[in-house]
């Protein structure tokens, strides 16, 4: 008799859960994987669910895979939500009355909205954005409506303002700082993108908070009270303040230690044997200077599932993110940042930044204040880099006017668009004249 | 994925001046029809150039309120929901005319004459003759690519490489394939069309054109055939080797110029399946093999006086020029442009591009670059590609994309909200390299 194949069970199929799937399919060709969710039978990228609301793409555009991809890949899909685990017995129950057994489990559950008890945010229309109900709810809720009032000043805030222009309505934002994103924006950058929000006519309230939502008689929301005390009209309010992990699950294990997430170690095992978390869900114990315990993004979703497939293949991967990386766009300013690239004045960091007197195109190049001068991070907007290049630099601790020398092999901009290497270097020279640096020739792929 | 959800959220009401704009077209539409129902000569030249100018001033008014009243960006909000652009009712009426346009041209040209007619004094002033169903078809053609080139210049002003690129077709539209052949019988010299090649154009190589060009163009005929021969054989390997096949399909060749402009709001409709992809393969080499073979026996059968093979190739290229020369590049190709997207002929029938293609593949340094690990697969670029590449395959693998099938219109570069992707040419070493940012196979990022 042969022994049953090794079996990886994953609760969630975000990309942490997916990334591990896939990893853990190439490294043990012969282990069998159950992927459970309760949201949708299929992966989807969460990160396009704007899109499908605006209309570029249709939900089946946003699964990064083609159906026929986990069967042929022997990935076995259950549609429904994992309701307790029992570590003791390696199981975990299933609300359709089944329960899994495994050998190695992982929890990639993700995360959910984050609201802050305001008064009324149990109303009818009222909503945070994370997941295809959520998609559901705003597609509902929205028919007919002239405003909507979106709280909170990051990234999902500015996608709902996005979302809501695109069908003629007017968003409303209430931004609790005096700019755009300042937790990860310096104010010139953050200034760009306030343009933005200007150009496209979106009422903002900067310094501004929710104070409390207000109901009509069917208790639908008709309008919310800020900070300020103004009372906006309003029929939809989106709550973009965060998001939180998701411990539905783990709290049903009191074994399983958490905090703000799942705790892990730096294997992302957890406190249970054979037990692990990846992605926004788990929060890491001891992480690594600079680097926040609970990341909420996609690529480290992607590289948590990876590294941890590698530990439940029998070949243990400490997490090491790497160098920093992200991306966004607002409206229709691209954005980029890469290595160390703080908001507020840090001892031993200066920065460097241009930005093109009429178009919406500026650069910041973070650099240690020392002697060595060595760059460490990059804010591009408008501008393409190549990540490739930019890591290199930060990890090699190359100084500034080599970087600025070489400018131009960090770009990533499409044939034909208008080049700035020339220009950043003027700007420095002039800010710097006693490191003046002359521009090497352009340096690109064309041959 | 629960498929069950219909979003679809109300689309913003059209403003007074678009339905102006929209009325236009409709008007000249109806224009076109009144033409040829009415038998009187003096009124079919007053509706047909009252139709003309209304669906210039329709298509340039509706354009430029769309896209030049927007602040320049990725503009696509509605693309899946506007029945027009989703396959939807407006789509197949639009598709049913296009295709009954292409039968009663290629077969029935005599329903036609009511609007050759208004053309015979242009025709006369451009080609020192009157005006034919051909002419007919290359007015309409090039005002398509004109009027819907404007319509992506404004869409696309954001982008230069799009601007240039659109400017490039719609000059060879109307330069080569249109002014040049006209003024060439006006001299009365043999109708030749500059811009298109063997096995694209493939009686160029046909015994009996080279024989007829040489009798009948003396030693600008000689030039036409070595030019063509040329073009095929020797500047479209080397071309292709330094830009890949788009220096062609996107840049230069009428077909892809119509795609390019009048396919533009279409070009999402392209099926990006893998049995798609299947299929593609399964047609295109084909009939590029038949099209070397047709030409090979035309050869043979001259050289050996019609003894060894009689009429039967003859017969052949007949056929081929009906079934794939009219059947497959026109009716199906443009007719079915609102159901299959603008590319159906580019991608499955065209021997020109089989042929560019596999150069492309195996001898370019073209491809086009992924930026490290910033994709979040949210499917843009996969969505945007007229040729079914599902490029995001490629780029949330770190993966560079070389694919035969890539005409390099680059759009998929242009929408994609992270600056993922960038049509490159450079060393062919490495060409098909992944990125090493991005897998954690590649414990580069790891140790
Ligand atoms: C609108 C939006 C835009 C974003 N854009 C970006 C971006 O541009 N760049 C970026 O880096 N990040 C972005 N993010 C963040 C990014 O999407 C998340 O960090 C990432 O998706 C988290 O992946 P995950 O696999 O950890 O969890 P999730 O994607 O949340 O997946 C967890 C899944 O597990 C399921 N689940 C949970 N509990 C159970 C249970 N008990 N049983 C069964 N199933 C369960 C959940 O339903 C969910 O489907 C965005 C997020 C949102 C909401
Ligand atoms: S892959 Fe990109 S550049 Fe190539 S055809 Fe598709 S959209 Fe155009
Ligand atoms: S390459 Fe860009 S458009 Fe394509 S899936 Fe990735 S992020 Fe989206």
């Amino acid at each position: 008799m042969t022994a049953a194949p090794f079996h990886l069970v994953i609760i969630g199929n975000g990309i942490a859960g997916i990334s591990c799937a896939l990893t853990l399919r190439r490294l043990r060709p012969e282990a069998r994987i159950t992927i459970v969710s309760g949201e949708s039978l299929h992966h989807y990228a969460r990160t396009a669910l704007m899109y499908v609301y605006m209309g570029h793409l249709r939900l089946a555009d946003i699964k990064p895979y083609e159906d026929w991809f986990w069967r042929e890949n022997q990935l076995d899909l259950v549609h429904t939500t994992a309701t307790a685990l029992h570590p003791a017995g390696q199981r975990v129950s299933l609300s359709n009355g089944l329960t899994l057994s495994y050998d190695a489990l992982l929890l990639a559950t993700g995360s959910e909205s984050r609201f802050h008890d305001w008064p009324g945010q149990h109303l009818a229309g009222v909503q945070g954005f994370y997941n295809l109900s959520d998609l559901e709810a705003l597609s509902r809720d929205i028919h007919g409506i002239r405003r909507g009032v979106v709280v909170g000043g990051g990234l999902i805030g500015i996608e709902l303002a996005e979302m809501l222009h695109s069908r003629g309505i007017e968003p409303l934002l209430l931004v609790r700082d005096a700019h755009y994103w300042s937790s990860s924006l310096p104010p010139e950058e953050a200034a760009l993108v306030d343009y933005q929000i200007k150009q496209n006519q979106i009422p903002v309230r900067y310094h501004t908070e929710l104070r409390e939502i207000l109901g009509d008689a069917q208790g639908r929301v008709r309008a919310v009270r800020t900070t300020a005390g103004e009372e906006i009209a309003c029929q939809w309010v989106g709550l973009a303040t965060g998001v939180r992990p998701n411990l539905t699950l783990a709290r049903t294990a009191p074994a399983l230690e958490t905090d703000q997430g799942i705790l892990v170690d730096e294997y992302l095992k957890t406190t249970l044997p054979h037990v692990y978390a990846a992605g926004d869900c788990a929060q890491h114990r001891l992480p690594a200077a600079g680097e926040v315990p609970i990341e909420q993004l996609w690529y480290t979703g992607r590289m948590q599932g990876e590294t941890v497939a590698h530990t439940i293949a029998g070949q243990p991967a400490p997490y090491r993110r790497g160098i920093w990386f992200n991306s966004a766009k607002f409206f229709n300013l691209e954005y980029q940042t890469y290595g160390r690239a703080p908001v507020a004045p840090t001892d031993g960091l200066s920065s460097f930044y241009w930005q093109h007197p009429m178009r919406q195109v500026a650069l910041r190049i973070y650099f240690e204040t020392s002697d060595s001068q060595a760059v460490t991070g990059f804010n591009a907007l408008g501008l393409r880099l190549r990540h490739a290049v930019c890591e290199q630099w930060i990890r090699q601790r190359t100084p500034l006017t080599t970087v600025l020398a070489r400018l131009a092999e960090a770009n990533f901009d499409p044939e034909f668009f208008p080049r700035h290497e020339a220009a950043i270097v003027r700007a420095f020279n002039q800010q710097f004249p006693q490191q003046a640096i002359a521009i090497r020739p352009k340096r690109r792929l064309f041959f | 994925m629960p498929d069950a959800y219909q979003l679809a959220p109300p689309l913003p009401a059209r403003l007074p001046f678009e339905r102006a704009a929209l009325t236009a077209v409709a008007a000249g539409l109806l224009g076109l029809l009144l033409t040829l129902a009415d038998a009187d000569p003096h009124r079919q030249q007053t509706w047909f150039y009252a139709a003309l100018g209304l669906l210039s001033v329709g298509t340039l008014g509706w354009s430029w309120l769309k896209y030049g009243q927007q602040p320049a960006g990725v503009r696509q909000d509605g693309l899946w929901q506007c029945a027009s652009t989703s396959r939807g009712a407006a789509a197949w009426v639009t598709g049913l005319v296009l295709t009954g346009f292409y039968i009663i041209l290629y077969w029935f040209p005599d329903y036609l004459t009511h609007l050759i007619r208004p053309l015979d004094g242009f025709s006369h002033s451009l080609r020192g003759r009157p005006a034919d169903q051909w002419f007919l078809y290359g007015t309409f053609y090039t005002l398509a690519v004109a009027l819907m080139g404007a319509r992506a210049l404004w869409k696309y002003r954001h982008s230069r490489y799009q601007a240039i690129r659109t400017l490039s077709v719609m000059f060879f539209q109307t330069g080569f394939a249109f002014i040049l052949p006209g003024l060439l019988q006006l001299f009365q010299k043999p109708e030749f069309y500059f811009s298109y090649f063997w096995p694209l154009k493939y009686d160029y190589l046909f015994p009996s054109t080279v024989g007829y060009l040489i009798d009948n163009g003396q030693a600008l005929g000689v030039f036409m055939v070595f030019w063509g021969a040329a073009m095929s054989f020797i500047a479209t390997p080397i071309l292709t080797y330094f830009y890949g096949k788009r220096w062609y399909c996107s840049w230069v060749c009428g077909c892809g110029g119509l795609a390019e402009t009048a396919g533009d709001p279409y070009r999402h409709l392209a099926d990006k399946s893998r049995a798609a992809w299947r299929w593609e393969v399964r047609i295109i080499y084909p009939i590029f093999g038949l099209i070397i073979l047709i030409t090979a026996l035309l050869w043979l059968n001259t050289a050996t006086h019609n003894v060894l093979l009689g009429s039967i190739s003859g017969k052949a290229a007949q056929w081929y020029g009906f079934f794939i020369g009219s059947i497959f590049s026109g009716v199906v190709g443009v007719g079915f442009y609102p159901i299959f997207g603008s590319r159906v002929w580019c991608r499955f029938g065209c021997p020109m591009a089989a042929y560019l293609g596999l150069l492309q593949k195996h001898f370019s340094r073209f491809r086009i670059s992924t930026n490290g690990g910033q994709c979040i697969s949210c499917g843009n670029c996969s969505n945007a590609c007229e040729m079914g590449i599902d490029v995001q395959q490629y780029a949330q693998r770190g993966a560079p994309i070389v694919r035969a099938s890539c005409v390099g219109c680059g759009v998929c570069s242009t929408v994609c909200p992270r600056g993922v992707l960038n049509l490159e040419n450079g060393p062919r070493e490495g060409r098909l390299l992944a990125s090493t940012l991005i897998h954690a196979d590649s414990l580069r990022i790891l140790s």
